[in-house]
């Protein structure tokens, strides 16, 4: 079930390549989708050993993005599911408060290892409403995450950088949606589409 | 050829330039000095991400660098490239981690430092802060890392080699970053992929306060308007700490020919000259560059006795030989 999530955010990364690198070449390197598409590649090839269980499965997709997307991106989205699967240990099969946990565990740590906070036009600004709104949603969690992620994606726009290079551009960043919080909004998308409603 | 075989195989070269000084761990991608890990000797590591070359396998060897990580193009190294730099060459007494400060390189050598605490390494962490661009919007501690770097990594390189303690080592390293002041500019950043150039500018444009990542600068300014040399050093003089002597490198971004920015130098040291900053020790050439931009990065440093003797010390790398 959670293969199947992450192998649709592979597919919709590998789709949207080309918009991530031309978000981040207006506002950073334009490397976004090149680095996520490596990393998600490597993540969909992971063979999930037998008995590993959710938790052990996402402890591996994490020190893959660590150490195959690289940049900002690598940590942050590493330290999103090392921490989610720290929570998901204790169970084996997920109940909508144990994901609730999870992902604001994961979103936590995004804020933790980037120094971000909401504002800051980071792909924290999509995670975390998008898991607020996952909690509050008790009939189709993942659907309003999704929801919730894609607005907040496009909110990114009026945002101004403070974090990362695309903070150099001061004033300048205003108007480009954040490609972090693209492919954050994404991975939301993703769980949209396959995870079954609770 | 895959985009990762071209940054592993541009490292071969440079280990193969680099005549018995350096060897490769290829699997890491890491350069180190055949004097690494010496034992009681505190090592000396940097990386980044690979497209500023010769910045940083371009400075290993006795002197300076012990070790560099090397990640894609424009992509910090990742905690397992640093970690294996870090075992490589801690003999015994302790690694100073130098990195630019990039949001990417940070994390990944935070990360990189918690790992190698857990296997029983003493690190120290400096953070290299020396672009003037954008300090009326960005706190200090937001700062990029630019040419300040060599600086930094010579004298670490040297209080190690003298044996100095970890924490010596990190404080002198520290010190030499904050003598630096650092400013960029181009006229066209460099090509990724297949998207040609980050950005371009008129005939009669540029931009001032680049990076080394193509992103465009703070400003855009007007050649007719404006005399480049003395917009690019002006804010740098302001904000430059006093000392009785200087260090000036001006590095090309890799797309510049090295006549223009020699002929850049020149005109930064006759501006330099009437103002009466008494400029001792230079560097000019590519240095630390950013893929194929056109355009140029200065660096002035304050030296006081301790870092131009740092400075003088005998150092042999494929970049810096005395």
């Amino acid at each position: 079930m959670v293969h199947e999530w992450l192998a649709c955010f592979a597919e919709r990364v590998e789709t949207g390549r080309g918009l991530l690198n031309e978000l981040d070449r207006f506002i950073g390197d334009g490397d976004h989708g090149t680095n996520m598409v490596r990393g998600m590649s490597a993540v969909v090839a992971l063979v999930p050993e037998p008995d590993q269980g959710i938790s052990g499965y996402l402890r591996q997709v994490a020190m893959t993005l660590i150490r195959d997307v690289g940049g900002a991106a690598g940590p942050l989205y590493g330290t999103f599911f090392l921490r989610a699967c720290g929570v998901l240990a204790i169970l084996p099969e997920p109940s909508h408060a144990v994901w609730c946990a999870a992902l604001q565990a994961g979103v936590e740590g995004v804020a933790e290892r980037g120094r971000c906070m909401l504002g800051d036009k980071t792909l924290f600004d999509v995670l975390a409403p998008a898991v607020d709104a996952f909690a509050a949603d008790f009939v189709d969690p993942w659907g309003a995450a999704a929801r919730r992620a894609d607005s907040s994606r496009l909110q990114t726009a009026d945002m101004i950088a403070s974090k990362g290079r695309a903070a150099f551009l001061g004033t300048r960043s205003l108007g480009v949606v954040d490609p972090g919080a693209t492919s954050a909004s994404w991975l939301m998308a993703a769980g949209a589409e396959v995870m079954p409603s609770s | 050829m895959a985009p990762d075989d071209v940054v592993r195989d541009s490292l071969a070269g440079v280990v193969h330039a680099g005549g018995g000084r350096v060897v490769f761990d290829k699997d890491h991608r890491v350069v180190l000095s055949a004097t690494a890990g010496q034992r009681g000797r505190v090592g000396v590591v940097s990386g980044g991400g690979a497209g500023h070359e010769p910045l940083h396998a371009g400075f290993v060897g006795p002197g300076m660098l012990d070790a560099a990580a090397v990640g894609e193009i424009f992509t910090s190294p990742n905690p397992e490239q640093i970690l294996a730099a870090i075992s490589a060459t801690d003999g015994g007494a302790g690694v100073v981690l130098i990195v630019k400060n990039y949001v990417g390189d940070v994390m990944n050598f935070e990360m990189a430092a918690e790992l190698a605490a857990t296997e029983g390494h003493e690190v120290s962490l400096v953070i290299i802060a020396d672009d003037l661009a954008g300090r009326n919007f960005l706190a200090p501690d937001q700062r990029r890392g630019l040419g300040g770097t060599i600086l930094v990594e010579k004298v670490a390189g040297a209080m190690a080699r003298d044996g100095a303690g970890l924490e010596e080592v990190a404080r002198a390293a520290r010190h030499a970053a904050a003598v630096c002041v650092s400013h960029g500019m181009a006229v066209t950043g460099p090509s990724t992929g297949d998207n040609g150039p980050s950005f371009t500018t008129k005939d009669d444009e540029f931009e001032l306060g680049v990076g080394i990542h193509g992103e465009p600068g703070t400003e855009l300014c007007r050649i007719a308007q404006t005399n480049p040399v003395e917009k690019l050093l002006f804010p740098m003089v302001e904000a430059l700490p006093a000392a009785d002597a200087y260090l000036l490198i001006t590095s090309g971004l890799g797309g510049t020919p090295l006549i223009e920015v020699s002929h850049f130098h020149a005109k930064a040291m006759d501006f330099l000259a009437k103002r009466n900053i008494n400029v001792v020790r230079h560097l000019v050439g590519e240095l630390i560059t950013c893929l194929d931009a056109d355009g140029v990065t200065c660096t002035l440093a304050g030296l006081d006795e301790h870092l131009l003797d740092a400075w003088d010390a005998a150092v042999d790398t494929a970049v810096l030989s005395w």
